[in-house]
């Protein structure tokens, strides 16, 4: 691929299941690109065919391992597996370090298994802003299964339930009591808990304290899901099959449940607020720059307060735009 | 507005994407981790592969990242083993869009061989890091958009 292709014949090739088609559209969708973006829309008709899940956790708690493994063990059923693996970008410089390819080495030649790296660009909430553009690609392309792993996230980054089918959360032993569990945040969002590095001896308490809290707010009715606490070792190579099958379970009770379609949909409207969201704050961060040192002077000098502040700034900026959208359409 | 929003994110666009890879039986590590802490001071993303992996799979992976380079760093001596093989390997991919870039211990007559090969450009192991990232710029910049 020397010379420029165009991405509608990206995006044709990438529905037969050509691999470096999808990586450049993939850089090209990242990159901001306009000219893809037509070929998105095209290729966005045709997904909704791989099941799509979450893998999140706290920093080192093992998730790429994690994801690692549970990748071979859904390429033994014969099932081809998509990776989008999320790191954080520099607040300072806007670089990333992408480091989850490590854990991930043994999978690389097979040709079953896509893995891309992608960093969050600023985005908060656990995922990049092209992340689910990049799951698009890889679902167009034939993948049956998508694992998307977050950043080490904290304790509120819940985007990805918003995002993916099924959520997987990891935490890794010895990191916290039971008031930790019963916390609000990340443990809320799981379908399903995996306690890694079930090798260790402290193991057995974090699983008991997760089912612990679970059994606080335990469903109730046979149609429920009753959220499974799967414990790991990457180390000994077990517990896999089990995560295997609960993942397995969840996709056919979202299936039964009818639950499914709803789960689509409000993936669908999310994403959507959210890239109406990012293009008002990106017109809010061009156009407040003339505006801000006024503002933020009164501010500072205690003359407003950083509310009003911000209401002023807000109308300001509000009325540029308007007055830009109306006096001049077409640029 | 969409226009606006739109035109702001092509100046996104800038991000240089970057494998740095080790390959064989080399552990020498602390060089290419102080590059890609460079690199990524200078705002590109910065694929790291480990250590021990084959030139195979580090192209393997360079595709599916769809870099704009991928830097081998080599302190073994074994760089006329590996490079042949990447190149090859990129060949065998459709991937010769892909800037190959080789850093470490090479003899003065290796350099000339390995540029010959299309090693784009090779960076001795006392070369600055500024440098680094200036010259991985500068080869992105001649490449052109793809």
């Amino acid at each position: 691929m020397s010379e420029r292709v165009p991405s509608d014949e990206l995006a044709r090739r990438v529905r037969e299941g050509n691999l470096r088609a999808a990586a450049r559209l993939i850089t090209r969708v990242e990159a901001g690109e306009d000219e893809c973006r037509p070929a998105l829309a095209e290729l966005y008709r045709h997904t909704g065919h791989a099941h799509v899940v979450g893998i999140t956790g706290v920093p080192g708690c093992g998730k790429s391992t994690l994801v690692s493994q549970l990748a071979r063990t859904l390429r033994a059923d014969g099932r081809r597996v998509g990776i989008v693996a999320i790191d954080p970008s520099s607040p300072f410089s806007g670089g990333a370090i992408l480091g989850d390819r490590i854990r991930m080495s043994d999978l690389v030649e097979d040709p079953g298994v896509f893995i891309r790296s992608m960093a969050t660009r600023g985005a908060l909430g656990g995922l990049a802003k092209a992340s689910l553009d990049a799951v698009d690609i890889l679902d167009a392309a034939g993948f049956d299964t998508i694992l998307i792993e977050t950043v080490g996230v904290g304790q509120d980054e819940v985007d990805i339930v918003q995002a993916a089918q099924s959520t997987v959360v990891v935490s890794a032993p010895g990191l916290g009591d039971d008031i930790q569990a019963i916390k609000a945040g990340v443990l809320e969002i799981a379908d399903i808990h995996v306690v890694s590095k079930a090798d260790r001896a402290d193991a057995n308490r974090t699983v008991m304290e997760l089912k612990t809290m679970l059994t606080m707010s335990m469903p109730s009715g046979p149609d429920q899901w009753y959220t499974p606490v799967v414990a790991t070792s990457s180390e000994k190579c077990t517990g896999f099959d089990e995560l295997r099958d609960a993942i397995d379970r969840h996709r056919a009770h979202l299936i039964d449940s009818g639950e499914l379609e709803n789960k689509r949909s409000e993936i669908a409207a999310n994403r959507m607020l959210k890239i109406a969201e990012g293009i008002v704050r990106e017109d809010f961060r061009r156009e407040r720059e003339a505006d801000l040192a006024d503002v933020l002077g009164r501010v500072s000098r205690r003359e407003t307060d950083p509310h009003a502040g911000a209401v002023e700034l807000l109308a300001v900026v509000n009325s540029r735009i308007r007055h830009e959208s109306t006096a001049d359409p077409v640029q | 507005m969409a226009e606006n929003a739109a035109k702001s994110a092509q100046g996104a666009g800038e991000n240089i994407r970057v494998l740095l890879a080790k390959v064989g039986l080399d552990g020498h590590d602390r060089g290419v981790k102080v590059v890609a802490r460079a690199l990524r001071d200078a705002g590109m993303d910065v694929v790291y592969s480990g250590l021990h992996r084959t030139p195979e799979e580090v192209v393997a992976a360079a595709v599916q990242e769809d870099v704009d380079v991928l830097g081998v760093s080599i302190l073994s001596g074994a760089h006329m083993t590996v490079f042949p093989r990447v190149m090859k390997a990129l060949d065998e991919h459709d991937a010769e869009d892909i800037i190959v870039a080789g850093g470490g211990v090479i003899p003065d007559d290796d350099v000339a061989r390995l540029t010959e090969m299309g090693v784009q450009k090779i960076l001795l192991q006392d070369t600055p890091p500024d440098e680094i990232v200036n010259a991985f710029r500068q080869l992105v910049a001649e490449r052109g958009p793809r």
